[in-house]
């Protein structure tokens, strides 16, 4: 009872408030219409540009298409195929590798921001402008120059390591050495990136901390992994989310190096099959192959697939990220 | 989305909705117009055509055709649009399929059945004559390529075989005799070793996983076969086949050309041309390229060794028609000149292939006197067509991959040819 009149009076009150606020401003109606007018740009570019594609890509994974469209109903046919073709199973291997080693890119980025981070340290902005540039670059003209310096025969990293006694591998072309050549470039492209977001929760620590720290005798060893990295880690956590994400629909990168003049999308570049990730199968299958519905498939594949790796990580949050 | 509007308030906000729907209007008006048909100075329609290319070697060529083509048909302007080998037939598939393929374009003998088959092309047997072209005018086997179920699709552009290139300062100082037409794949194996020398990074051949241009030649100089006549099974399972890419792999393996790796970063033609190699398989349409070249003076070309018995691969480029341009006629047109004798000089003289029209070819072999250009007309009587189904690039693709550890020896190449024959099957059994 008492909860209804409650509920009388504080839906009484908004009235009120509301009619109030119409005697002043009377165009409550009108001012809803600009609000929807002004979210419509993202929520129609997102349903044009994301959810359709998304709704129709789900759709095509269950059909068969012909070189030049239409297609037909087949069912789970391509998940089946999917589950029998090696190359897909590899091509899950050879992203978790890439993702696995730009993980490890992360603490290079945490101790490179500490040290940039230091007050007394000559040139600081030069080296973090040095170490930002490969963010501000295209992706496939670093792809392009790096596959130079890669060059088995005439690359500059193989001419730097004859000048001390070393005869290089085929950096870009052999399987033994292409993913983590591969993944180098990946490491050294988002550096400088990963280490502006530790530079911003770096100096989002208070100073005081470090005081206390310092007046308890605390070296700088221990004041950066008891005070510095616990305090950094909803930092670590973005960093790490976006990493994870990036790494796991890594393109571009692969198709730059694999790349050869004699035949589409790498396929001529014998490192390609340790190099393929599940994006790259996904554009040879759909673009290059034609075979949209097994494309889509593998879509798919990666799309499960970050969605439970983002779940994980939330999921884990909880146990190590402070928010302070 | 819905805006309403409660009455009294027309005034200002009415009429703000009112400019914004006319301003929409406006803008939409505009690129309206701005379509591809503008008139010319003399009143006459201006038509816009695309003509894509994959060789930008060739294009300055194809301008100059374009020049000639435009100065006798003013309406009408071409414009070149060059995409690169790798990516051609992706993005031309994906065009298609979106409905927007340029107008005219570069076809080849793998992928004409595909695009014929599925109505991507225009149809030209019926425009040719009133255009002034004639079939009768080209080799009947090119014509016959991009011939579908009796229906003209293409008018043949150039043909291209293949030769042995080499390099004279190499053969030179190993004191070999240059290569002639009485070379046998043994002579070849045997220079190969003589003139490689490991301590200089010099190589006696190269040996790159190429079909044209290296397993499909010997392949049929075995006697063995790619394709079945009837275009229904493989041949990558017959012993002669199987010994027509071991010729290759053997090159590599006894170290007289560097492996696939070296080659793969380094493009072939281009290590040729470096000089550190004195034998390449190469096209006829090396010629241009090899011309222009540091190393011209030091490269000339005779005609490819024999094994079991004499064989090049043959193939031809034509030009073709998107079935659904907005400019049938002019397409048609365009294509007509294209296939002209006039187009077929300048193609000679400055594209670096060799035209189609019957009777133009001296001009080509005239166009780079250093070579012996002639040694590729001189294999004409005994040429194969390159091998082609309905769906080609299903099977050829799969090429490159099947075979590239047995190409390096880190496989064995029958159980790969096995393997090919397979994939290559079971794509053939889904074109029915």
């Amino acid at each position: 009872m008492t909860s209804t009149a409650a509920q009388q009076f504080t839906g009484r009150a908004a009235r009120a408030a509301r009619a109030t606020r119409r005697g002043r401003r009377p165009g409550r109606r009108r001012e809803r219409a600009w609000a929807y007018l002004m979210v419509a740009p993202m929520t129609i570019g997102l349903g044009v540009f994301y959810l359709w594609p998304i709704a129709q890509t789900f759709y095509y994974s269950f059909t068969s298409s012909g070189p030049f469209g239409g297609h037909t109903w087949t069912g789970t046919d391509n998940y089946k195929a999917l589950a029998d073709d090696p190359t897909v199973g590899q091509a899950v291997v050879n992203t978790l590798v890439y993702t696995g080693i730009q993980l490890v890119g992360v603490p290079l980025a945490i101790l490179l921001a500490a040290l940039l981070n230091q007050q007394n340290l000559r040139g600081r902005s030069v080296y973090r402008v040095i170490f930002f540039l490969p963010a501000v670059t295209m992706p496939v003209a670093m792809a392009m120059l790096w596959r130079w310096m890669y060059d088995g025969n005439y690359g500059l990293v193989n001419y730097l390591l004859s000048t001390v006694g070393i005869q290089g591998p085929h950096w870009a072309s052999d399987p033994a050495y292409a993913p983590y050549a591969l993944a180098a470039i990946g490491i050294w492209m988002s550096l400088g990136y990963n280490m502006v977001i530790f530079l911003a929760g770096l100096q989002g620590i208070p100073a005081e901390y470090y005081e206390a720290a310092r007046m308890d005798g605390a070296g700088p060893v221990r004041t950066f992994l008891r005070i510095t990295v616990p305090l950094l880690t909803p930092s670590i956590f973005f960093v790490t989310v976006l990493t994870l994400i990036n790494s796991l629909q890594m393109f571009d990168l692969a198709y730059m190096m694999m790349s050869t003049p004699n035949a589409p999308a790498g396929n001529g570049n014998p490192a390609l099959p340790k190099v393929r990730s599940i994006p790259y199968l996904f554009f040879q299958k759909s673009f290059v192959e034609h075979d949209i519905g097994f494309g889509a498939a593998v879509a798919f594949v990666l799309v499960g697939f970050i969605v439970l790796m983002t779940f994980i990580q939330f999921r884990l949050q909880k146990k190590w990220v402070h928010y302070a | 989305m819905h805006i309403r509007r409660s009455k009294g308030r027309t005034g200002q906000h009415g009429r703000r909705w009112a400019a914004l729907t006319a301003a929409t209007a406006l803008a939409l008006g505009a690129t309206a117009c701005s379509s591809d048909s503008k008139s010319s100075a003399d009143g006459a329609k201006e038509v816009d055509l695309t003509y894509r290319i994959w060789d930008a070697t060739q294009q300055p060529a194809m301008q100059h055709i374009i020049d000639a083509f435009q100065a006798t048909h003013p309406s009408i302007k071409v414009n070149i649009q060059v995409t690169a080998n790798k990516e051609y037939w992706t993005k031309l598939q994906a065009d298609a399929t979106s409905g927007s393929a340029p107008d005219v374009f570069w076809m080849n003998g793998p992928n004409a059945q595909l695009y014929e088959s599925n109505g991507i092309l225009l149809p030209l047997s019926d425009k040719l004559a009133a255009n002034g072209a004639s079939l009768s005018n080209y080799p009947q086997s090119l014509v016959d390529l991009y011939k579908y179920k009796g229906t003209q699709y293409g008018v043949p552009k150039d043909f291209d075989t293949v030769g042995l290139w080499y390099n004279k300062k190499l053969f030179d100082a190993a004191g070999v005799k240059y290569p002639d037409e009485t070379w046998t794949w043994q002579t070849v194996r045997d220079a190969a070793r003589k003139l490689t020398d490991a301590s200089k990074k010099q190589y006696g051949i190269l040996a790159p996983l190429a079909n044209q241009e290296n397993f499909y030649d010997t392949i049929f100089q075995a006697g063995g076969s790619v394709i079945s006549a009837d275009g229904t099974s493989s041949g990558y399972e017959q012993p002669a086949t199987i010994e027509g890419l071991k010729f290759w792999a053997d090159l590599i393996k006894d170290g007289s050309s560097p492996d696939v790796k070296a080659m793969t970063d380094t493009f072939p033609s281009q290590f040729f041309e470096s000089g550190k190699v004195a034998m390449y398989y190469g096209g006829s349409w090396n010629s241009l390229e090899f011309s222009q070249s540091t190393a011209k003076k030091d490269i000339d070309v005779t005609v490819l060794p024999q094994g079991a018995k004499r064989a090049v691969v043959i193939h031809g480029l034509a030009n073709v028609a998107y079935a659904k341009t907005k400019h049938p006629n002019e397409a048609a047109a365009f294509i007509a000149y294209l296939g002209s004798k006039e187009a077929a000089e300048i193609t000679a003289k400055e594209a670096g292939v060799i035209p189609a029209f019957n009777n133009t070819q001296q001009a080509w072999v005239d166009s780079a006197p250093d070579f012996h250009l002639k040694a590729f007309l001189d294999e004409l009587p005994y040429t194969v067509p390159f091998p082609a189904s309905k769906n080609t690039s299903a099977w050829m693709s799969q090429e490159i991959p099947t075979f590239t550890s047995a190409w390096d020896g880190k496989a064995d190449l029958t159980a790969a040819a096995k393997t090919m024959a397979g994939l290559m099957n079971a794509a053939l059994s889904k074109e029915k």
